[in-house]
């Protein structure tokens, strides 16, 4: 089979971002992790492996925790997509970031966003997880600096604080 | 070399229909993608050889799971999460659920889907062995109509499988028949998420009076297919657990199967731990069954 040689017209897609809306031209096929950083500057959207291994390029798409890096834009055309920049006025927000700063989650930071998003993607569905639960919810987010420790620790210490609150 | 979106068309139908006539009208042009989990990591790596893809991820009738008294039936555009969270799957097909448990992690299990595991045709599809031990039925669909076929037929070779260019993976159908079976599922690989299997095992069995009364084994990565081990299963059922039956079942799986060295893994590994999964789900048939 000798593939057809052909090119795709950029056409007009439509999306939620963080609660605006966005219009912009993109080929189907650009990778919704390079419309998000370049076309849009989320760059706290972060490229890590590039294959859906590491969980840097976390996003939720209509609530679901994806890989952006792999999902072609045309796939997210009428979505809604929450990016880490989307998430400051989260009710989870507060004390995720409070616990990562006290126990150390965070060093190099390109995991964290990835981190952050799949954390609450947890703790939306599961407010008092337990630390199998936790190791799961985070499998799929590669941290190369901390061992992972630290962020298990964080993320129970921000369902604890949350639950107190 | 990473692809250049500018050379890559992807349509959107919509609806079953409309893609099984585009990949009729142009067959083995167009290749679909649902969740994008294998596809677009052969994308991003530019080693991608269809240059047409169809998105199948909006297809509804891919995307449900249907209950019926002697059946379920899987769309087979359902997620790994759908799965899991499905109740009949949960409490009727535990080595699904857990197949798709440690499938990816979370992210990759919310885009993954199970037609997606079966037509990518990896032997080390981790949801595969379960497929087999089920007695898996899938309907496939093209514009010529639908056609149905055993699971255990439709792999005919490494990546090969009976699926016409222009068919779809309709769904996937499994008999409501082994819910009073005990049920052992098991991963070996770097670690359980995202790690591709080095070996994995599904098994099926019911003891009567201290004696297997039936048993089912298959297992991931030790073939160019799935290996459902019919041999094994014919030695052992009838028999009484114990050390001779077990050494005699190891001897057996590594005359059974096939592995091979490559990147994750060698065949001599391979051999040991198939060998060690099959002796220690015969361990546990031996004690949950006498518990039972």
């Amino acid at each position: 089979m000798s593939p057809l040689p052909v090119a795709s017209a950029k056409y007009e897609l439509s999306f939620t971002v963080n609660g605006g809306t966005k219009k912009l031209l993109a080929h189907p096929m650009e990778r919704l992790l390079d419309v998000l950083r370049n076309d849009l500057g989320l760059t706290g959207v972060k490229e890590g492996c590039g294959e859906g291994e590491c969980g840097s390029c976390s996003v939720l798409l209509d609530g679901m925790l994806v890989n952006s890096c792999l999902i072609p834009v045309a796939q997210a055309n009428t979505a809604s997509i929450v990016t880490i920049e989307g998430m400051a006025a989260h009710a989870l927000m507060k004390p995720l970031q409070e616990s990562f700063l006290e126990c150390g989650g965070a060093q190099c930071g390109i995991c964290t966003p990835g981190m952050i998003l799949a954390a609450v993607h947890l703790l939306e569905k599961n407010p008092e997880p337990a630390l199998t639960d936790i190791r799961e919810g985070l499998a799929g987010n590669l941290c190369r600096c901390t061992g992972y420790m630290q962020i298990f620790e964080a993320v129970a210490k921000a369902a604890r604080r949350r639950a107190a609150q | 070399m990473r692809s250049d979106p500018a050379e890559y068309r992807l349509v959107s139908p919509g609806n079953l229909q409309g893609a099984l006539s585009l990949l009729a009208a142009e067959p083995a042009q167009w290749l679909p993608i649902a969740g994008g989990t294998d596809v677009m990591v052969l994308y991003s790596a530019g080693k991608l050889p269809n240059r047409n893809l169809i998105d199948i991820w909006n297809i509804p009738e891919l995307r449900q799971i249907e209950v019926f008294p002697d059946r379920i039936r899987i769309g087979a555009a359902c997620t790994y999460t759908a799965l899991r969270r499905h109740e009949i799957v949960s409490r009727e097909f535990p080595l699904l659920a857990t197949a798709a448990s440690w499938t990816g992690g979370i992210a990759n299990q919310n885009r993954g889907t199970l037609g997606g595991n079966i037509a990518n045709a990896s032997p080390a599809g981790d949801s595969l062995p379960a497929l087999l031990v089920y007695d898996a039925e899938l309907t496939l669909i093209s514009v010529r109509g639908e056609r149905r076929t055993a699971y255990r037929t439709f792999h005919t070779g490494y990546k090969q499988t009976v699926l016409a260019p222009d068919e779809l993976i309709l769904n996937i159908s499994l008999p409501r028949q082994f819910s009073a079976y005990l049920s052992h599922a098991r991963k070996v690989g770097a670690r359980n998420a995202q790690a591709i299997s080095k070996v994995c095992l599904a098994a099926l069995g019911q003891i009567a009076n201290g004696k297997i009364r039936e048993v089912r084994l298959a297992l991931g990565s030790v073939a160019p297919v799935p290996l459902r081990l019919h041999e094994t299963e014919q030695m052992l059922n009838g028999q009484e657990i114990g050390p001779s039956l077990i050494a005699a079942a190891r001897k057996s799986v590594m005359k059974e199967i096939r592995p091979i060295d490559d990147i994750r893994s060698t065949a001599r590994y391979r051999s040991a731990v198939a060998s060690n999964l099959v002796a220690e789900s015969l361990t546990r048939l031996a004690v949950e069954g006498a518990n039972a």
